[in-house]
């Protein structure tokens, strides 16, 4: 929380981020923009490193050039305070990755009372109030394993509200569903973003980044080749690649 | 710690409707009802399983009992009934040694396994050495570094504490445990996927609760099978105890055949003694089968 930080500024704000993984340059000088309450997408072929820029965003992986501000914090910065950063950046992942010794109800409460230090009463309350927002009622008790992939994801959405974040970060998460679940997720989503949450996605599903997004990044070999509000970006791509892979999808 | 089954096996009896399948859902289920009543896996000793042990038993003491018979002394049964108590004194105090040998190696082997995944490079390879060293070395020669090594007395505050073979026996036996109570421990970790430490790190959880909270817990049902096969290998290895005189089942034997002076009893006794170990350590291979099997299902 650096004093400089107001809420007209940008809530995320990338500047020219470099990462390698060896001999592999996945992010080539990343530079992107979010202002607080809005929606983006990123886009574009598998290996074009979407997943890694938002691994980058709550220091899940650091980065070696450039610059990543989250509220005014420098996530590059080696004293940050990685727990004030991550509490403010949600993230949910293609995988799921659900605690599966708990429930779904544990899971939502774990980390507020372990990490937060949280009253349990209080984050009970909460975390029930959240499952009944993914439309979870009655799953509070269920396992992970006995849950549907849809069912799974909206349990990891809740999880990630429960620290009351102020970003959320999807990675692809409807990419492991079956069609008729990846609905039930993207309205859970669509939800959140109307709320006013800030929401960066990952997503292949072009369809509702059409319909949810204030912004469409679209990026390939580690740059962003092309950005622009939906409506401009679909109908109009300018790139030639942009238009080769829309050219692919649609 | 909640230990949960599988979903599809208290389901697989309700669930399927292929014809083939059901007489046997049907006999699963109620097996894993039962056994959800008990509280614990039911052991299936099978009649055949039995059947081979008395066999063994009789075909032992039917050949000496034969002999003695026909020399004329007295029966090997009288002879062995009367050396039953003590010797089964001795094979308890072998089921002690292994209980304490193997409390003492986890608790060292799970120091010695968390050290092994720590981010401080010269603890994980020190841990990494020791557990090597002591994972490849040959148990018997660990037995007699700590019964020569270790003092036979300790003198502290002007006490003199004792400290008697068989506990050095018990510490000699817990050092090969406690290595591989730390591979077992470093294997569980790793076999945990990735995706829940990322998880876990993303929900801002630090190193230590991640490991505490998430990691472990998910670990202790993988580790419980190796665990317990781990300690049956140990029970039947306790009676390298005997090599170096303490007093367990198989010193014990060589006494009362040293008393006894007749050889025809040399084999039934032992054939006893081995008969009691495999009803002890049997059902433990069982049980580690039946969790292996149970929590090979994947969530």
């Amino acid at each position: 929380m650096s004093a400089a930080w107001s809420e007209s500024d940008p809530i995320v704000d990338i500047r020219d981020v470099h990462k390698s993984f060896g001999p592999v340059q996945v992010l080539a000088g990343v530079s992107l923009s979010m202002p607080m309450r809005s929606t983006a997408c990123i886009i574009g072929p598998s290996g074009s490193g979407k997943s890694t820029l938002l691994r980058c965003i709550n220091a899940l992986v650091p980065i070696e050039k450039g610059s990543i501000k989250v509220r005014g914090i420098e996530v590059n910065d080696p004293k940050v305070d990685i727990l004030n950063l991550r509490r403010r950046v949600g993230m949910v992942f293609q995988q799921y990755n659900l605690f599966p010794h708990k429930t779904a109800l544990q899971n939502v409460m774990m980390a507020p009372i372990t990490v937060l230090k949280q009253d349990r009463a209080e984050v009970e309350e909460r975390a029930r109030r959240l499952l009944r927002k993914v439309r979870l009622e009655g799953k509070e008790d269920a396992y992970p394993g006995e849950l549907s992939g849809g069912q799974q994801q909206r349990v990891a959405i809740a999880r990630s509200l429960a620290m009351s974040p102020e970003v959320m970060l999807f990675d692809e998460v409807t990419a492991a569903l079956d069609p008729e679940t990846v609905k039930e997720v993207l309205i859970t989503i669509r939800e959140l973003a109307e709320e006013g949450m800030t929401c960066l996605l990952v997503t292949h599903e072009m369809g509702f980044a059409r319909e949810v997004a204030d912004h469409i990044y679209f990026t390939d070999r580690g740059l962003i080749v092309e950005h622009g509000p939906p409506k401009e970006f679909f109908s109009n791509p300018r790139d030639p690649r942009t238009r080769e892979f829309l050219g692919q999808i649609l | 710690m909640m230990v949960r089954g599988p979903k599809g096996h208290a389901g697989l009896g309700g669930g399927t409707d292929l014809p083939v399948l059901l007489p046997a859902a049907e006999r699963l289920q109620r097996r894993s009802e039962r056994e959800r009543l008990l509280g614990a896996p039911r052991l299936r000793l099978r009649g055949r399983d039995l059947a081979w042990l008395c066999l063994m038993l009789i075909c032992f003491t039917g050949y000496a009992e034969a002999q003695a018979a026909a020399a004329g002394r007295e029966p090997i049964s009288i002879a062995l009934l009367r050396w039953v108590p003590l010797l089964f004194q001795g094979f308890v105090f072998n089921i002690v040694i292994s209980v304490l040998s193997m409390a003492l190696g986890t608790v060292l082997g799970v120091v010695l396994g968390l050290m092994q995944i720590s981010l401080l490079p010269p603890i994980r390879f020190s841990s990494w050495f020791v557990t090597q060293f002591f994972r490849n070395a040959p148990w018997l020669v660990l037995l007699f570094y700590c019964i020569f090594l270790l003092p036979f007395e300790i003198r502290a505050f002007g006490m003199r504490i004792p400290f008697p073979d068989w506990i050095k026996a018990i510490i000699g036996l817990s050092l090969p445990v406690m290595a591989n109570v730390s591979e077992i421990v470093r294997g569980a970790v790793r076999s945990i996927p990735s995706g829940q430490w990322e998880a876990a790190e993303s929900l801002a959880f630090n190193r230590n609760q991640t490991i505490w909270k998430i990691i472990l817990p998910q670990c202790v049902k993988r580790m419980l099978p190796p665990w317990m096969n781990l300690y049956a290998i140990l029970t039947m290895a306790t009676v390298l105890a005997s090599i170096v005189g303490v007093s367990e089942v198989m010193t014990l034997a060589r006494r009362v055949l040293a008393a006894e002076v007749r050889n025809d009893l040399l084999i039934p006794l032992y054939g006893m003694i081995l008969v009691w170990f495999f009803v002890y350590c049997y059902p433990i291979a069982r049980l580690t089968q039946w969790l292996e099997r149970r929590y090979a299902v994947k969530l």
